[in-house]
């Protein structure tokens, strides 16, 4: 069957067996981050985004993304490397086969909770595991992030507000 | 500028946060053929027919090996140095089937398609037997699960096949039985651990391919590529210097991959076919038919004198190897000897133990070996001991753990002194940090819920002392970089980075100076590999060695262009200078690409007698719902004695990473097998491992001592780690519930029948 999608913005037109499950068929795109750790939708090392939202992709047929815009992490790498510099900055990447799945899921929390609890966060990654770090050192880098990033959008607002004022004195 | 302690960034991070296709599977050639394995649904059985020709008709189908088609000499695929202690017991296929899960026949295809449809057709009638799945009666069953005449075993390990033995022995000091008639107060327990999986987020996978010479190129997610080379070359009946094997980035392993688990399927399909292929295994075979740790019931008798010095500790310690005995002569060497040596006042003690032979997955090597076993149910006897002579556990640790210049019955049982050793700073600091005068032993919450605080020692080793072989190649390059090649296995732990760290201290250069390099075995220098907490002590060694050689090289070469004899010029890292005169680095690099009789560079091996123990404290604090028997543990803290952490970073996310391991055995992780032999939790959906809810805090600090020996003043990290939890956790649930679990894993369901049980006697409860 065919299906029309969008891969990481791009336009795509594929034919797929129907059977296809979308990891599979990701990483036969050349989305090599989307990795699988088990078959029962336990670990979230295969999410990925669909219409913004983390899907675990060994669960989903590829044939459910048509007309869907998809994100892999190929297609966010510089948001990839903001976090994770975090991350690597606690070690807790370690051997990182787990990383593009909890990282999606990072941005993903990101966009869907504003300044979330420690508890909040916990509960939201909950269903991607990870066996190196022990979790500890993925929370530092994460609550490290959210006070940086609410350090820069406070600035922005600031610059913003600075530069309207500075029209207004100039009107 | 100095790196050594310093917390730098892994040199590979950027790669690993951003997705690279780094991994074994994302490097495979796209016209790999797929391998998958037709496995045993039976736990002791033989192959009487096996009917492959309908499959093969299957299009795509390119082989079906079965046990004819495969050489017939036995190896031992454990990844250790030759000749192994491990018994020569495997076939890469045999008609002998011995754990639900062996497996019967490969399948090769084109497609993943071709290869599933395939495996449904192959008719396999098979002779079924009566297994023995019960390691209490495997010893001298009349089932045996080694009947062959060619099992061997290399070394006088106590092990026989005729008796379902694969390891037995005997060791002692003193008369014990003496020491603990005479002893005010002793306890006398047992204590089972279960076949725990190394659980790592990458399974298993190899793939192969032929090089223009004919040889077998094989990339394996590996943790020993030399003995891998080396393993295959026996099995497959080839010369080892037919195979090279590379390894990438790899998605941890945890003593997982110190076993040749999937690489010979590869290997023998791409060898007789000349196509490349790949394996990868599932979730479901990397739980069923893999590695994982040792079942072990550990029986101990520890007993004291009435000031609560510890005279006298007994270990028997029976192990179930599963069907093929890898690792199993050396993992239950552990189980006594680090849990014995850590109490310094003993005037005798005996360690018996027997590992048998059982129709279930075959055992491995995973984080601690044996030694995690033997202190769950050693410090677990310990706190039990102090709890019966109505003293603080701390201050029983306190009177007998290993101290300084002090006596250690060490691991080969040779009374030794403690060499480098912060335990007491350990214990109070790790006091300190949970409170533990202030909660022990419980508190009642008011609400249903009772705190409880429980604590206990550990050491481990550092490489296998007069075994195991770090190596480092180092080379100046022609730009004054370095390249510093690793034959140990980075598998995410970052030992890449901390020997890169090293190296770059001695020879005063950046970091990014230095290129790591492994690991490729037609390249990088000889090394064991990355187990038995060896890459720091023994490669750093190694690393340390390389260094000093090469700057004598460098002034050599330097001396040479200045004119002065070398002993009268040194190096600064920069330059080679005599007095005034001076010659740059990159100079002497240039100079050694032309015209140049002394190469600049150095392979240099390390090797140790002695194998330092780092040593650590582990407290735990867990709530109880006395109603429920619910267990939340609520912080745990780690305070390690690893000498100097090489980059504090990583060393921390190890200790809380093994420490959230040791939660997971501690709280979770179980394997049981119904009765025919197949494993019940072969699933993430049923091997529960834990997640970042259900562990609670993990607080780590260092008491570092200073190693002589070590690189740095270092000593190894990476399985010491994982030892506390059990009895830490065991006992802290004791504290707050007056339950004592003597079978991991410590399950709400034991806790709340405990406490119903403590009623029914009459026992007080909290």
């Amino acid at each position: 069957m065919k299906i029309n999608f969008w891969l990481n913005g791009a336009k795509k037109e594929e034919e797929i067996r129907p059977d296809t499950m979308l990891l599979e068929f990701l990483r036969s795109l050349g989305c090599y981050s989307v990795k699988r750790g088990c078959e029962t939708a336990n670990c979230g090392l295969c999410t990925v985004l669909v219409e913004d939202r983390p899907m675990l992709s060994c669960s989903v047929l590829a044939a459910r993304i048509d007309g869907k815009r998809v994100m892999t992490m190929e297609g966010l790498q510089d948001e990839a490397k903001e976090f994770g510099t975090f991350l690597a900055n606690e070690g807790a990447e370690q051997c990182g086969f787990c990383n593009p799945g909890f990282i999606m899921n990072v941005l993903a929390m990101t966009k869907e909770l504003e300044d979330p609890t420690e508890e909040e966060i916990k509960e939201y990654l909950a269903g991607n595991l990870c066996r190196c770090s022990g979790f500890i050192g993925q929370t530092r880098s994460i609550l490290k992030y959210l006070e940086y990033k609410k350090e820069s959008n406070m600035e922005k607002q600031e610059n913003r507000n600075q530069e309207s004022a500075e029209k207004e004195v100039q009107a | 500028m100095s790196y050594v302690n310093q917390s730098l960034q892994k040199k590979d991070a950027m790669a690993l946060v951003t997705g690279k296709p780094v991994y074994t599977d994302d490097l495979a050639p796209k016209d790999c053929l797929i391998i998958k394995i037709l496995r045993s649904p039976h736990a002791n059985a033989w192959v009487e027919d096996i009917k492959t020709d309908t499959a093969m008709k299957v299009e795509g189908m390119v082989c079906i090996l079965t046990w004819k088609d495969v050489p017939k000499k036995r190896f031992a695929s454990a990844g250790q140095t030759f000749p192994e202690f491990s018994p020569y017991d495997r076939l890469i296929l045999d008609q002998h089937l011995r754990f639900v899960g062996d497996a019967v026949a490969i399948v090769a295809g084109e497609t993943e398609a071709a290869v599933d449809l395939a495996m449904k057709r192959i008719k396999v009638k098979y002779r079924v037997e009566t297994p023995v799945l019960d390691m209490h009666t495997a010893k001298d069953n009349p089932v045996l699960v080694h009947p062959e005449e060619d099992w061997e075993s290399k070394f006088p390990v106590g092990a026989d096949n005729k008796r379902n033995l694969a390891a037995k022995g005997h060791e002692e000091m003193g008369d014990i039985d003496q020491v603990l008639a005479g002893c005010k107060y002793t306890v006398d327990e047992v204590y089972h651990t279960k076949a725990d999986q190394q659980s790592m987020m990458e399974t298993f996978r190899t793939y192969c391919t032929k090089d223009h010479f004919g040889r077998l190129n094989v990339v394996a997610s590996t943790q020993v590529p030399f003995h891998l080379r080396r393993i295959l070359g026996n099995a497959l009946g080839i010369p080892s210097s037919s195979i090279r094997v590379i390894k990438p980035r790899i998605g941890g392993g945890f003593g997982a991959k110190q076993t040749e688990v999937c690489e010979i399927y590869p290997a023998l399909v791409t060898w007789l076919t000349g196509r490349p292929s790949k394996i990868v295994y599932s979730r479901y075979e990397s739980l069923i038919c893999a590695s994982p740790r040792h079942e072990m019931e550990v029986h101990v008798k520890v007993g004291a004198d009435e000031n609560g010095i510890v005279k006298g500790i007994k270990v028997e310690a029976l192990s179930n190897a599963g069907a093929y005995g890898d690792h199993s002569p050396t993992t239950i060497g552990l189980t006594g000897h680090k849990a014995i040596a850590l109490y310094r006042n003993l005037e005798a003690y005996a360690f018996d133990y027997e590992v048998v032979y059982t129709n279930v997955q075959a055992a491995g090597a995973y984080r601690g070996y044996g030694a995690t076993q033997g202190l769950y149910a050693v410090e677990s006897a310990v706190n039990e001991l102090a709890h019966k002579m109505n003293m603080d556990p701390a201050k029983i640790r306190e009177l007998n753990m290993p101290i300084e210049g002090e006596p250690m019955y060490d691991y080969d049982g040779n009374l030794t002194r403690t060499a480098s050793c912060a335990m007491d700073r350990c214990l109070a600091r790790a006091k300190e940090m949970i409170g533990w005068d202030e909660k022990y032993p419980y508190k009642d919450m008011g609400n249903g819920k009772v705190r409880g605080v429980g604590l206990a020692m550990a050491m481990q080793g550092s490489s296998i002392a007069n075994v195991d072989v770090g190596g480092a190649t180092l080379k100046l390059n022609e730009d004054a970089s370095y390249t510093l090649s690793l034959g140990c296995a980075d598998m995410g732990t970052g030992c890449d980075t901390i020997l890169s760290q090293m190296a770059a201290d001695c020879l005063e250069t950046e970091i990014d100076n230095i290129v790591a390099f492994g690991v490729d075995t037609d390249i990088s220098p000889y090394d064991s590999g990355s187990y038995a907490s060896a890459t720091t002590y023994a490669t750093g060694n190694a690393v340390i060695n390389a260094c000093g050689e090469l700057k004598k090289r460098i002034i050599r070469i330097g001396a040479q262009m200045l004119g002065v004899e070398p002993k009268q010029a040194d190096f600064d890292g920069k330059k080679v200078y005599a007095g005034e005169k001076e010659v740059s680095i990159q100079d002497v690099a240039y100079k050694g690409t032309c015209g140049n009789n002394q190469e600049l560079q150095v392979t240099a091996s390390f090797s140790s007698e002695i194998s330092p123990p780092p040593y650590m404290v582990g407290a735990a604090e867990v709530e109880i719902d006395k109603e429920t028997g619910n267990i939340d543990l609520i912080d745990y803290v780690a305070v390690v004695d690893c000498g100097t952490p090489i980059n504090p970073n990583l060393a921390r996310v190890q200790t809380e990473g093994g420490v959230a391991q040791g939660i997971g055995m501690a709280l979770m992780e179980n394997v049981q097998y119904s009765k025919e032999g197949r494993i019940r939790e072969n699933s993430f959906m049923q091997y529960k491992i834990p997640s970042r809810v259900d562990i609670g805090n993990i607080r780590v600090e260092f008491e570092s001592s200073y190693e002589k020996s070590g690189p740095f003043g270092a000593k190894s990290i990476g399985e010491l780690v994982i030892d506390t939890p059990c009895p830490a956790i065991a006992d802290a649930v004791y504290n707050a519930s007056g339950v004592r679990v003597r079978e991991l894993p410590i399950t709400p369901e034991k806790v709340a029948m405990g406490i119903l049980e403590n009623q029914l006697k009459g026992e007080k409860n909290r």
